[in-house]
C-alpha cells in the first residue's frame, strides 16, 4: 500500500486519447473542448500523429480514442487509424456520426478500426428534432446501420442535462430501436463550456431520481440484450469522482496542437505548463514534467484529503473542479461533502432547480461556435 | 446459457481482442474502452480459444504444458465465467 506523499514510479498510460482536431460540425452546449477553441487552428500532421502513437504503443497505451471536435473532418483518419491498428492499439472512434458514410466506414473499418462509439450529440438547437424522432433519429438510424453493416459493436453515448433528462425514457427508447448494445448516459460534466451553460444544465435532484428510476426499468426490460451505464453527476452525490482513474496514471490527452494534458481540461489550471509532443517525447513528459507529476499520487493533498480515510480511493476528486469552484487546483474537490466549499456546488444545484423563464431568457445558452470562442477568448484575455 | 460443454469450441467475443503486453507483463482483453488484464492461467486459456480446439483439447494442452493433470474442472470453470463476461464465444 502506498503511503501518502511516497513517490513510485507510474505505471503506461494505458488510455491515450487523440483529439484529432477542435473542428466540429456541431454547436453543443456542453461541449468540454477549451472556450478557446476557435484561436487553436494549428494541428498536428498525419506524420506527427503517427510518431506520438509509436512512443504511446512503447510506453504500453493500449486503448486509443480518435476524438476531437469531430474526428471525421480530418481526411487522414484513415491512415492515422491503420497505423494505430498495426501498432496494437485497440482503436475507438468518438463521432456524432456527422460523416460517417458507408463509405468512409468501409475504408475505416479496412484500416482496423474496432469500435465506434456514436454520440447523440444533440445540440440543443435541434432539440426539437431530437426529441420527435425526426432529423435526428434518421441520421442516427442510417450511422446506426452503417455501424452494424461494419460488424462493430453499438456503443451509444448521450449526454444527459436538465433539458433532456425527462425524456430519458424515449431517449433509451430510440437506443433500443436502433440495436444498441451498450449505452452510456453520460451526466454533464461541468467543464468548459458545460460550466459556463450549468444553469440551464444542471438536472434537478428529482429529475435525477426519476432517471435512474426509469433507467433501472429499462435495464429489467432489456436483460442482457442492452446494458446501460448510468454515470452518476459528482455535484448531486457528495462524492467526488476518481478523475481520469487518478492524475497521470491512466490517461493521456494529447490535443490538436500537440499539447499533452493528464485530463481534457488541465489546460485551465493556473501555474502549470504542460509540454508539447512536438518539443518532447512521450516518455519524457509522461515520466518527467512537472505538468503530469504535481498531482500524481496523494503527497499534493491539503486538508481535509490529505487524512481523508478515502483519499487512496477518489485521490481528492477533480482539479480543475478544485481550481473552478475553490479558486485553487489543491483543494479538496468542492464536489465532495467533506469539502468547506460544497456549499458553492449546493448552491448550484438549488440555483438551477429554480431558474426562472426570465432568468434563462437574459442568460441564453451559449453554443460551441467559433464566433463565441473567439469573443469569449478575448475576452478571458482581457481579463487575464 | 447452459454451461459450454467439453466439445465445444470456444472463440474471443466479437469486439474483444486478446493481446500480450509486455508492459504489464500478462495478457490482457480489450474491448471498447477497456481492458481486462489476465491472470497467467486465464491468459493461458484465452489464448489457446481459437474457435479450432475444444475445451477437452485446450486442458489437455494445458496439462501438458504444466506438467500436471485434474485441470478440467478449473478450465471449465473459467470458460462458463468468460462466456458469461462475452470474452468468449461460441459459432
Amino acid at each position: 500500500m502506498q503511503q501518502p506523499g511516497s513517490k513510485t514510479t507510474p505505471g503506461p498510460p494505458l488510455w491515450l486519447l487523440a483529439e484529432l482536431t477542435y473542428r466540429c460540425p456541431l454547436h453543443c452546449v456542453f461541449c468540454y473542448n477549451p472556450i478557446d477553441f476557435a484561436r487553436q487552428e494549428d494541428e498536428l500532421t498525419t506524420d506527427e500523429w503517427v510518431r506520438v502513437l509509436r512512443e504511446g504503443r512503447e510506453l504500453g497505451a493500449v486503448q486509443l480514442g480518435l476524438s476531437g471536435g469531430e474526428p471525421l473532418v480530418r481526411d487522414d483518419l484513415e491512415t492515422i487509424t491503420a497505423e494505430a491498428h498495426r501498432l496494437g492499439y485497440y482503436t475507438n472512434l468518438l463521432t456524432s456520426g456527422v460523416g460517417l458514410t458507408a463509405a468512409r466506414a468501409a475504408a475505416l473499418k479496412a484500416s482496423g478500426l474496432d469500435h465506434v462509439q456514436l454520440s447523440f450529440q444533440d445540440s440543443t438547437k435541434e432539440m426539437n428534432d431530437f426529441l420527435s424522432h425526426t432529423k435526428t433519429f434518421d441520421l442516427k438510424s442510417r450511422v446506426a446501420k452503417i455501424i452494424k453493416d461494419q460488424g462493430w459493436p453499438m456503443v451509444m453515448n448521450v449526454v444527459i442535462h436538465r433539458m433532456n433528462i425527462d425524456h430519458i425514457d424515449r431517449i433509451i427508447g430510440m437506443a433500443a430501436e436502433l440495436g444498441a448494445e451498450y449505452l452510456e448516459l453520460a451526466n454533464t460534466q461541468y467543464y468548459s463550456w458545460a460550466f459556463l451553460n450549468r444553469d440551464h444544465l444542471l438536472p434537478t435532484h428529482e429529475q435525477l431520481k426519476q432517471a435512474e428510476r426509469t433507467t433501472d426499468a429499462w435495464r429489467a426490460r432489456m436483460g442482457d440484450r442492452m446494458r446501460i451505464f448510468f454515470v452518476a453527476p459528482d455535484y448531486h452525490e457528495g462524492t467526488p469522482k476518481r478523475c481520469v482513474n487518478g492524475w497521470g496514471s491512466t490517461f493521456l490527452n494529447v490535443t490538436p496542437d500537440g499539447t499533452a494534458l493528464p485530463c481534457h481540461t488541465a489546460k485551465m489550471l493556473p501555474g502549470l505548463s504542460f509540454p508539447s509532443v512536438r518539443a518532447q517525447s512521450l516518455r519524457e513528459i509522461w515520466f518527467e514534467s512537472e505538468g503530469f507529476n504535481r498531482y500524481r499520487g496523494t503527497g499534493w493533498m491539503k486538508e481535509p484529503c490529505s487524512t481523508c480515510e478515502f483519499r487512496e480511493q477518489d485521490l481528492g476528486g477533480c482539479r480543475c473542479q478544485a481550481y473552478m469552484l475553490a479558486n485553487d487546483p489543491a483543494a479538496a474537490d468542492p464536489a465532495c461533502i467533506k469539502s468547506p466549499h460544497h456549499h458553492r456546488v449546493q448552491e448550484a444545484v438549488e440555483r438551477a432547480g429554480s431558474m426562472t423563464q426570465t432568468q434563462a431568457v437574459e442568460h441564453p445558452l451559449v453554443f460551441r461556435e467559433p464566433a463565441n470562442s473567439r469573443r469569449l477568448a478575448s475576452h478571458l484575455s482581457e481579463e487575464g | 446459457m447452459t454451461p459450454p460443454g467439453i466439445d465445444t469450441r470456444p472463440r474471443v467475443g466479437t469486439g474483444f481482442r486478446l493481446q500480450w503486453e509486455p508492459a504489464q507483463n500478462s495478457h490482457v482483453l480489450l474491448y471498447p474502452e477497456g481492458m481486462v488484464k489476465l491472470n497467467q492461467s486465464g491468459g493461458e486459456i484465452m489464448k489457446r480459444c481459437d474457435g479450432e480446439r475444444s475445451v477437452a483439447v485446450i486442458v489437455s494442452e494445458l496439462e501438458q504444458a504444466f506438467s500436471t493433470e485434474g485441470l478440467g474442472k478449473d478450465v471449465l470453470a473459467f470458460i462458463d465465467m468468460a462466456g458469461k463476461q462475452r470474452w468468449l464465444a461460441w459459432d
